[in-house]
This record gives C-alpha cells, sequence and structure tokens, in this order.
C-alpha cells in the first residue's frame, strides 16, 4: 500500500524544551493510525506539525510524495489534510452550517446552492440536521465535537487527524463519534485518531503509535503496544 | 439593485443641489459628514470585518493628502490623478504595516500605525519642498467644471468616494471574502485549518483600507487652502473615526454610514455651540460607552430589537 | 568628522535619560508585558501623575514626595480598573481584542481632554532644589534635573525588580501570565493577582509622572510621544521580562540622545516610533522575551 504521510525525523523545541525528537512516522493510505501518550509527550505538537500551525526546526514532512515543509497551513489543507482541534474551535458567530460553507468555499470551491447541498448533507450524515441554523453557542459539547469533524470532512480531505475528538465524552456519545470516524474510513479517508480513551483506541486503530517525552516509544497492533513495559511505564510510572 | 439605486437618486440629488444657489455653508458640512463615511468604511474593512484597530488613521489621510499636494506642485496633476496616487501609496503603507505586524498580535499592528503618524509627520517637517513645517498656501481654482464653485465639486468628488467605499466594503461583505475574514475573526488557526489564506486576506484588508484613508485625504489640500503637517497628523481625529464604526456597528456596511452620519452631524453641533474640546471628550466618552455597553453598535441594537 | 567630546556627552545624557524611559515604562511592562493587558493608557496615566505632583506642588510639596504620596491613590485606582476591565472584557472572548484596543484608546483622549479641560493646554513645570542648575563634569554640564530623575528611577526599577523576583506575591505576578492554573491550583485566585500587578503598574506610574515632571515641562499631549517610547522599551526588552526594561530604556535613550546631538530636535521624535518598527520586523522578541 503506497504512503501516504511520512514524517522524518522532525524536531521542534520551545525554546530550551524539546517537544519532539526527531520523530519519524510512516502513514499508508486508507490506514487507521492510533497516535497515543501521556500529556506532554508532544501528540499535539506533532500534529500542529503536520497541519502547518507550527514548523518544525528540522526533519522533513511529505504528503503524497512530495514535501509540504513549504506550505503554509492553509495550502496543507487544499492538498487534503484535515484536523479537528482538541477544544473545539467553532467559528462562534457563524450558524452550524456557516461553519461548513467556509471549508466548502476555500477548499472546494463551492458556493450558493451547491455548497448548500453539500453542507446538508454532510450535516445530516453525522446527525446535526436538526441545529444547521443555530449560532455554535447552543451546541452541546457532543454537538461541538461532530461539528468539528463535519468541519473537517466538508474538506473532503485525503488524511484527517481527529485530536481527542472523544475526550470529556461518555458511553453512546463515544460511539456516535468513532462511528463517524469508521464511516469516513470506509470512504476511503485515512485516519490519524488521538485518544486517551483505550477501549476506543483499541477497537478503531489497526496500528497504533505510542508517544512519550517527544519520542517514539513503540509502535505495533494495539495488543502489542498496550502490553509493552515502556508504554505501561509512560502511563503508569514506575 | 436597491443599493445602485438609493446611490443613483442620492448622486444626482447632491448634483443638482451643487448646481443650484443653496448657500454654501452646506457645501463645508457636506465635505466633512461624507468624508466621514469614507473614513468610517475603510477602518471598518480592517476593524470591524479583519478584527484589525488602526489608531494611525491621520496618517493615512495626510499622507493621502500631501500625496495629492506632492503630485499638484510636481505634474499639475489632476484632482482624479492626485486622488489614485494617494490611493496607490496609501495601499501600499497599509500592505507594509500590515506585513510588518499582522504575524504578531494586534495590538502590534495597532501601535504600528501610531508610529506612522509620528514617523510621517516628521518626514513632512523636514521636508521643504511639501510645505514643511510652516505648511503650504493653496489657491482655488475660481471654478469646477460645471460646478459654481470648486468647493461644490469637490463635495461630488467626495461622494463619489463615499459611495465607492460603501461599494466595496458591501461587496467585500457579502463575498466569500467576508465570509474567510469572519472566520479569521472567530478563530485563525480552525480558519486556515478550513483553507482559508488568513495572511493574504489580512493583508488584502490592509492594503485595501489603507488605499480608501489614503482617497479620502487626497481632497483635503484643496479643500482647506492650506495644509500644515502638525493640524494634519494629529492623533485627536482618530477618535472619531474609530468612534464612527463603533457607534454604528462594525459587523455590517451600514454601521459605519449611521455612524458617521450621526456623529459628524453631533460634532458639527457640539463645535458650532460649546468648544472643540467638549467635543471630543463627547465623542471619546461616547466611544467608551458604546465599547462597554453595547459592542455591536446600532446595527447590533437593531438586530436585538428585532429579534425580540 | 564626529567630534568624540560630543559623542561622549551624548551618550552620558543618553544614559541618563534612558533610566529615565526604563522607569515610565515599568508599569506597562507590568501590564501589558506580564498581563496582556493592551495598555495604549499608560503614558497617559503617567501624565495624570506628572499633573498630579504639579498640583501638590501648589502647596508647597516636593514632586518626588508628592509622587510618593499620590501612589496609594494610584494604586487603588488601577486595581479597581482592572476589576472593572476584566469582568467587561476578559470574559468576552475573541472579538473582545477589537473592543479592548478601542476602549483604552478612548481613555487616552478622554483623560487628555480632561487634563486640558482642567489645567489648560500650557506647560507646566515643578520647582525643587534639584531642578535648574547642573554639574558640571569638566567640559560637560549635566543638569540636575537629569540626575536626580536617573536616580529616581533606578530605585524604582530596582525595587520593582526585588519584589517580583523575591517575594511570593511578586512571583506569582510573574507566573500569572504564563500559568493561570498552576496558581489556582495553590490556591492563588489569579485574578486578585493580576488586580495587585495592575495596582502596582498603576502606582508605579505615579512616581514616574512626578519624575517626569521634573524633567520637563508637561503638557497633555505628551502622552502621545510617550506610547512610542514606552512600548519601544517593552518590545525591546522582551514582553515579560520587566529586569530588561532598564537596558532597553537605557539603549533607546542614547540612540535618541544621540540623533538629538548629530541631527536635530526636528528628528528625534521619530527614533522610539522608528526603531519600534524595526523590532516588530525583525525581532519582535526583544532582546530577553520569552
Amino acid at each position: 500500500m503506497e504512503i501516504l504521510l511520512k514524517v522524518d525525523s522532525v524536531t521542534k523545541r520551545f525554546g530550551g524544551f524539546t517537544a519532539l525528537n526527531a520523530v519519524s512516522l510512516e502513514v499508508r493510505r486508507g490506514e487507521r493510525l492510533g497516535l497515543i501518550g501521556p500529556n506532554g509527550s508532544g501528540k499535539t505538537t506533532l500534529i500542529n506539525c503536520i497541519s502547518g500551525a507550527l514548523i518544525n526546526e528540522s526533519g522533513g514532512i511529505s504528503f503524497n510524495g512530495r514535501s509540504i515543509m513549504s506550505l503554509p497551513a492553509y495550502q496543507r489543507t487544499r492538498q487534503g489534510i484535515a484536523r479537528s482541534f482538541q477544544i473545539p474551535r467553532p467559528f462562534r458567530s457563524m450558524t452550524v452550517i456557516e461553519n461548513l460553507l467556509i471549508p466548502l468555499a476555500y477548499v472546494r470551491g463551492f458556493s450558493g446552492g451547491k455548497a448548500d447541498g453539500c453542507a446538508e448533507q454532510i450535516l445530516t450524515s453525522i446527525g446535526l440536521a436538526a441545529k444547521a441554523n443555530q449560532l455554535c453557542s447552543h451546541l452541546t459539547q457532543v454537538e461541538l465535537r461532530k461539528l468539528e469533524l463535519a468541519r473537517a470532512m466538508a474538506a473532503e480531505p485525503q488524511l484527517l487527524i481527529s485530536d481527542e475528538a472523544m475526550a470529556g465524552l461518555a458511553g453512546t456519545e463515544i460511539d456516535e463519534v468513532l462511528s463517524i470516524l469508521h464511516t469516513l474510513n470506509k470512504k476511503g479517508i485515512t485516519i490519524i485518531m488521538i485518544e486517551h480513551i483505550m477501549q476506543a483506541v483499541m477497537s478503531f486503530s489497526e496500528r497504533v503509535i505510542c508517544l512519550d517525552a517527544g519520542q517514539i516509544i513503540c509502535q505495533g497492533t494495539p495488543t502489542e503496544v498496550v502490553a509493552d513495559p515502556y508504554v505501561q511505564r509512560a502511563y503508569l510510572g514506575d | 439593485m436597491k443599493f445602485w439605486v438609493t446611490c443613483a437618486v442620492l448622486l444626482s440629488g447632491v448634483v443638482a443641489l451643487a448646481v443650484s444657489n443653496v448657500n454654501n455653508y452646506v457645501f463645508f458640512a457636506g465635505f466633512v459628514v461624507l468624508q466621514s463615511i469614507v473614513l468610517a468604511t475603510a477602518w471598518n474593512i480592517l476593524g470591524g470585518y479583519a478584527g484589525y484597530v488602526n489608531f494611525g488613521i491621520p496618517a493615512f489621510i495626510g499622507a493621502g493628502a500631501y500625496t495629492a499636494l506632492g503630485m499638484h506642485l510636481w505634474i499639475d496633476a489632476s484632482l482624479i490623478i492626485q486622488i489614485l496616487a494617494a490611493s496607490l501609496l496609501c495601499g501600499i503603507v497599509g500592505f507594509l504595516v500590515g506585513a510588518l505586524t499582522v504575524r504578531l498580535r494586534g495590538i502590534f499592528f495597532s501601535i504600528a500605525t501610531v508610529a506612522l503618524v509620528f514617523i510621517f509627520e516628521t518626514i513632512v517637517m523636514n521636508t521643504p519642498f511639501l510645505g514643511g513645517a510652516a505648511g503650504m498656501q493653496l489657491s482655488r481654482p475660481e471654478t469646477g467644471g460645471v460646478f459654481p464653485t470648486y468647493l461644490r465639486m469637490l463635495v461630488v468628488v467626495m461622494l463619489l468616494l463615499a459611495i465607492v467605499a460603501v461599494a466595496l466594503a458591501r461587496y467585500v461583505q457579502d463575498s466569500y471574502i467576508g465570509k474567510g475574514l469572519k472566520a479569521l475573526r472567530d478563530s485563525e488557526e480552525a480558519a486556515e485549518c478550513c483553507g482559508v489564506p488568513t495572511l493574504k486576506l489580512k493583508l488584502l484588508a490592509c492594503s485595501l483600507s489603507g488605499a480608501l484613508l489614503g482617497a479620502a485625504g487626497a481632497p483635503l489640500p484643496m479643500y482647506l487652502s492650506y495644509i500644515e503637517p502638525v493640524s494634519t497628523f494629529n492623533l485627536l481625529y482618530a477618535v472619531s473615526a474609530i468612534a464612527m464604526p463603533i457607534i454604528g456597528g462594525m459587523s455590517h456596511w451600514i454601521g459605519p454610514v449611521i455612524g458617521a452620519i450621526l456623529l459628524s452631524s453631533l460634532q458639527q453641533l457640539v463645535t458650532v455651540t460649546i468648544s472643540s474640546e467638549l467635543n471630543v471628550l463627547v465623542v471619546g466618552v461616547l466611544l467608551v460607552l458604546f465599547v462597554v455597553a453595547a459592542p455591536d453598535g446600532i446595527v447590533g441594537l437593531y438586530k436585538r430589537w428585532k429579534s425580540s | 568628522m564626529i567630534s568624540l567630546d560630543l559623542l561622549l556627552e551624548a551618550v552620558l545624557f543618553g544614559i541618563l535619560l534612558g533610566g529615565f524611559y526604563a522607569a515610565v515604562s515599568l508599569g506597562l511592562s507590568v501590564s501589558f508585558g506580564l498581563l496582556d493587558v493592551p495598555n495604549v493608557a499608560h503614558p497617559a496615566v503617567l501624565v495624570v501623575g506628572a499633573y498630579g505632583a504639579f498640583s501638590l506642588g501648589k502647596y508647597g510639596i516636593d514632586p518626588i514626595v508628592a509622587g510618593l504620596l499620590l501612589t496609594p491613590l494610584f494604586f487603588v485606582a488601577g486595581s479597581l480598573f482592572y476589576k472593572g476591565y476584566y469582568i467587561i472584557f476578559e470574559r468576552r472572548g475573541q472579538s473582545a481584542a477589537v473592543n479592548g484596543l478601542a476602549f483604552f484608546f478612548g481613555v487616552v483622549f478622554i483623560v487628555e481632554v480632561v487634563l486640558v479641560l482642567w489645567y489648560g493646554v500650557d506647560q507646566r513645570s515643578a520647582k525643587a532644589p534639584y531642578i535648574g542648575g547642573s554639574l558640571e563634569l569638566g567640559e560637560i554640564r549635566i543638569p540636575y534635573r537629569l540626575l536626580s530623575a536617573f536616580g529616581v528611577a533606578l530605585v524604582i526599577s530596582v525595587m520593582l525588580s526585588l519584589y517580583l523576583s523575591k517575594t511570593f506575591l511578586g512571583r506569582a505576578i510573574k507566573a500569572v501570565g504564563q500559568d493561570e492554573e498552576a496558581l489556582r491550583l495553590m490556591g492563588v485566585d489569579p485574578v486578585r493577582v493580576k488586580q495587585l500587578a495592575f495596582g502596582i503598574a498603576t502606582g508605579v506610574n505615579s512616581l514616574a509622572g512626578a519624575v517626569l515632571l521634573i524633567l520637563a515641562p508637561v503638557e497633555p499631549t505628551i502622552d502621545r510621544i510617550y506610547i512610542g517610547r514606552t512600548f519601544c522599551v517593552v518590545v525591546l526588552a522582551g514582553l515579560g521580562s520587566v529586569s530588561g526594561t532598564l537596558t532597553a530604556g537605557l539603549i533607546l535613550g542614547v540612540a535618541e540622545s544621540i540623533v538629538l546631538m548629530f541631527f536635530g530636535a526636528s528628528w528625534s521624535p521619530a527614533v522610539a516610533f522608528g526603531l519600534l518598527l524595526i523590532l516588530l520586523g525583525f525581532r519582535p522578541q526583544g532582546l530577553f522575551g520569552r
């Protein structure tokens, strides 16, 4: 299977603190990759470097065989990399459907009726159609999470990075989000899932990478990684 | 369509007034009100739509005025050329200030615009060709084309500028550019992740706003028949220019228009009846009051009243 | 050929002036550098401090004593002001950025106009034994007022630096801009700490304003040029670095002094603003910023 995303020896520092230390990984097209690690291990920093929100000091990142290092974030999105945020960042002055019109206009060039139709379709598929014309301030936590994913979906990405989309959600809500991600993956979208909820990561991922203190300490199938002593030490301490 | 019809009606009305025998005072006042509309609208493209607060409006107006003066002295340029040159220069200035500061926090853009006021004033003071510190007297031509006085022609020109400014603001607001600006104001990071080229949009807003401010300043030397740096580059004018869109409402192009008409009319009244210090006090207090109690301005209050 | 004597004199004046610039920027270094409040009204409050010292001077009170007397008043006013600002703006979120800036800008001009209405537009100055007259060092004459301004400035700077690094509340102030959560977990209310900090920043302005009055006559619009000087110093020092303010002030002072000496008074207002623009373009984190 072809390599969609290649992270090559990426290092990111903040002043004296090294958040990512020569991290390398590959993601295959269509894969479901789980990314785990304790708080502060560098997961979100890695995502920020991939999406372009941060620029890494050294190392390279390529997508579809081409380096994206010189591309600003909005162009990486247009190339096909979408992400959701750990703490949802909806466009608060806009309604739910208007939130989707932005990526539809700027990534896919849709406007007018075509955009409206597409947006409605996406909202229906994730169960937010009823609240299409409401302001984001009227949404519940799980609805905000779904909106984050919907916005990413509107960009019709090849790669979707979901950053703790299920944090703080309970039982059925987790299943709802999981099923959305599964549906997207079946359509061919490669998914990187960052999560703390082990059950979700285990059931969803084909492959899991564990990060600790800016370095990859283990890679493999979910069962392999969870059983790894280094991983257990990272999460539970000595 | 309604918009253009209204503009056409206004234009013909003012032109008719200008060729008539009406008292000249109307035109002095009219010039100020129309210029205020341009300033408030131009400011709002950057302030209301993109979220960057320009404190240095006098720098742009002054640069526009002095560019017009320079063109007039250098190649005896016509008013149109003066306005175009002023717009071009100020558009570039807006772009440069933006390029310098929009990667930083918003306040640095604002402070940079204050810096421009002082720096431009200093440059003009040290440039004898433009009159230097002493300033320059200008003689207005007797007539203005078909209009009985040059002043009346300037008023019609200012009305045209106002129409252009408002039309541009309206276009930006309703187009996908406006939506992109709204997104980047709400969350710049999320906007980038939705494919919005935030830097390009910010620089576009900076350039457009700057160009319009410069255009508004270009007729100033001829209007006053006199220009000198200290009163031109006076930071005080920024208070009114910022108060107008905030009072009117920053989210819609009609807000700055409403704010400009209300405030400049009020200012004429207060200055004429009391003193100019009190004028500034009133504007300042209104600005603070609206920011604290009605940050969405009159447009916002109207929207709330309509939905209740 | 640049005369070495003149250059030395310019540098010396610049250092003394720079110490003064550092002192008048300290309040901003705390309120903007540490607390992230877009406090463009800082120079306006500085001028109020100067006028306060002037008013008390009419009762025969020495400017520095007047500054000290008014400090508690300014402190309380600053604390209360911050509480109001916090309730109105910091709770509103993103769009408040435009409103916060517009708010402070409005405050600047309200203050200016009130000063004009109360005191008039004429220049006001203070009288004291250390104002007028100068110290003679060989060929160079250093005005006493410059020396006393520098002296007071140095004392204020050192004391504030010590407070922020040695006391618990001082360190809390340094921390509150970066990690509110940590403070909360320690049982310290971040809002109270910020109120304290803003109060201190305003209180320092009272004394710094008195120093401003000592140095030169004041008039209501003098706050405008100080927007450039104070922000230049704070950005040059680096946001979050109060101790760097002294170094930054010295650099600005020397730069302005040299321009004044060799290019004349018509160019020196542009120095602070010009330097600020260069910094913003090429090194916005300043010398010691985070």
